[in-house]
């Protein structure tokens, strides 16, 4: 049997949960025994591989460009999983909801502008009117709660699911955790 | 106990149990260390059955009912703990999770909050509904307290604990269904208030992190609850 293949995504969230996922340390070993990393912000490949078979996403989903890569990284992987807070509840970029885009484009870059006050419009993804979590724009099929979930809970899940187990989280973390 | 009291007996989740005739099926059901989930019941409140989490199966009846407001009756047979019970829970924890914005990680009250706890409890690892993010008010013009509306889940024990307790009912609930939300006296803001005494009671009795002490940070928000069975037990309330 050849070996699994693992990705791991960055969408709207603060890099927490790769954080943790690197917490792994030396448990990063055992996991890369079973599954080779295609595609993550740890490794330099830019194109999504034709199909994986397990990929962490954290972060909302915020933007056109979010909402894009979420829906063709859905297409290429048998076990889309969501990782941590931002991605299961959006969390903290879901606390731009409550405003208006325009509100916060005049906040951020009006208001508070000391020079040349402008929204940037040029080569930038579009904010979407909401920050949403992954599972409102496409199907997710495990999800890890947490902000961010521990090295601990991340390693048991991979671990888990790199065994064709589904694992049951419910000691491990929890929102907020 | 006075010799008049008279005791049923009755099964829960199929273990024989006796009770006092006064007493809830949430009562019983706990002396026999029966978990049943709870929200906006307290010992030392009145019982209102706001929240619906401890909905219980009676056997004869197609209707739920609410463990915390429900006596016992000689001979009834009661289920805590079914799929569908299982499921309804989870529903519910899951319709506060969006009828308001609970952002756990950055919360006074994250990892002390009976809300996320009880998520956790439930196995719930997220929500299946689409959130709605209201856009709501946080009053900080007391003192020494504030009341943030994003977080409160409006059990109605710190409308409770301040009439029953306290004595000043400052707090009650205004509007109805998800409109409703708990106000300050005639809905004015809590630093205005004249009926308040600044007890803090409400503060603690709080299962989330609507009501907090000025000053905590995220996760530095316990609450400390003891004090409400330590004032019943030295008033003698029958209240149980």
């Amino acid at each position: 049997m050849s070996k699994k293949t693992l990705a791991t995504v960055w969408l709207d969230g603060c890099s927490g949960c790769h954080m943790s996922f690197l917490d792994l340390d030396e448990r990063l070993v055992g996991i890369l025994d079973k599954a080779d990393l295609v595609y993550s912000p740890l490794v330099d490949i830019k194109k999504f591989p034709d199909m994986v078979d397990i990929a962490l996403i954290e972060g909302a989903v915020s933007s056109n460009e979010d909402q894009e890569k979420v829906r063709n990284i859905r297409r290429h992987t048998r076990c889309l999983v969501s990782l941590g807070d931002c991605a299961v509840n959006s969390n903290v970029p879901g606390m731009r909801n409550y405003f208006k885009v325009e509100e916060l484009f005049n906040r951020g870059y009006f208001e508070n502008a000391t020079r040349n006050p402008r929204v940037p419009d040029v080569g930038l993804p579009q904010l979407l009117k909401r920050a949403c979590p992954v599972h409102e724009v496409v199907q997710v099929d495990f999800f890890i709660p947490g902000c961010p979930p521990s090295a601990d809970a991340i390693h048991f899940v991979l671990n888990e699911l790199l065994d064709d187990r589904i694992p049951d989280i419910s000691q491990l973390t929890r929102f907020g955790a | 106990m006075s010799p008049n009291v008279r005791v049923k007996t009755l099964k829960i989740d199929g273990k024989d149990v006796s009770a006092r005739e006064d007493q809830t099926i949430l009562s019983v059901a706990r002396e026999n260390d029966i978990f049943i989930p709870t929200l906006c019941q307290m010992d030392g409140l009145t019982s209102v059955g706001a929240c619906r989490l401890c909905l219980v199966e009676i056997k004869g009846s197609a209707k739920l009912q609410a463990a915390c407001v429900t006596e016992v009756q000689e001979g009834m047979e009661v289920v805590t703990d079914s799929e569908r019970l299982h499921s309804y829970r989870k529903m519910l924890i899951e319709l506060l999770f969006v009828a308001r914005n609970h952002i756990c990680s950055v919360c006074v009250s994250n990892g002390h909050c009976e809300l996320q706890s009880l998520a956790q409890r439930l196995g719930i690892t997220h929500i299946h509904f689409p959130f709605r993010y209201p856009k709501l008010a946080v009053d900080l013009s007391h003192d020494r307290f504030g009341m943030d509306n994003n977080r409160c889940i409006r059990c109605g024990r710190c409308v409770r604990v301040c009439d029953e307790i306290e004595g000043a009912h400052t707090w009650d609930l205004m509007g109805r269904g998800d409109a409703s939300q708990i106000v300050c006296d005639l809905n004015q803001p809590w630093g205005s208030s004249e009926t308040c005494t600044s007890c803090g009671k409400c503060v603690h009795v709080c299962p989330t992190g609507a009501l907090f002490e000025k000053g905590k940070s995220s996760s530095e928000m316990s609450k400390r609850q003891e004090f409400l069975p330590y004032l019943t037990l030295m008033r003698g309330d029958h209240n149980e």
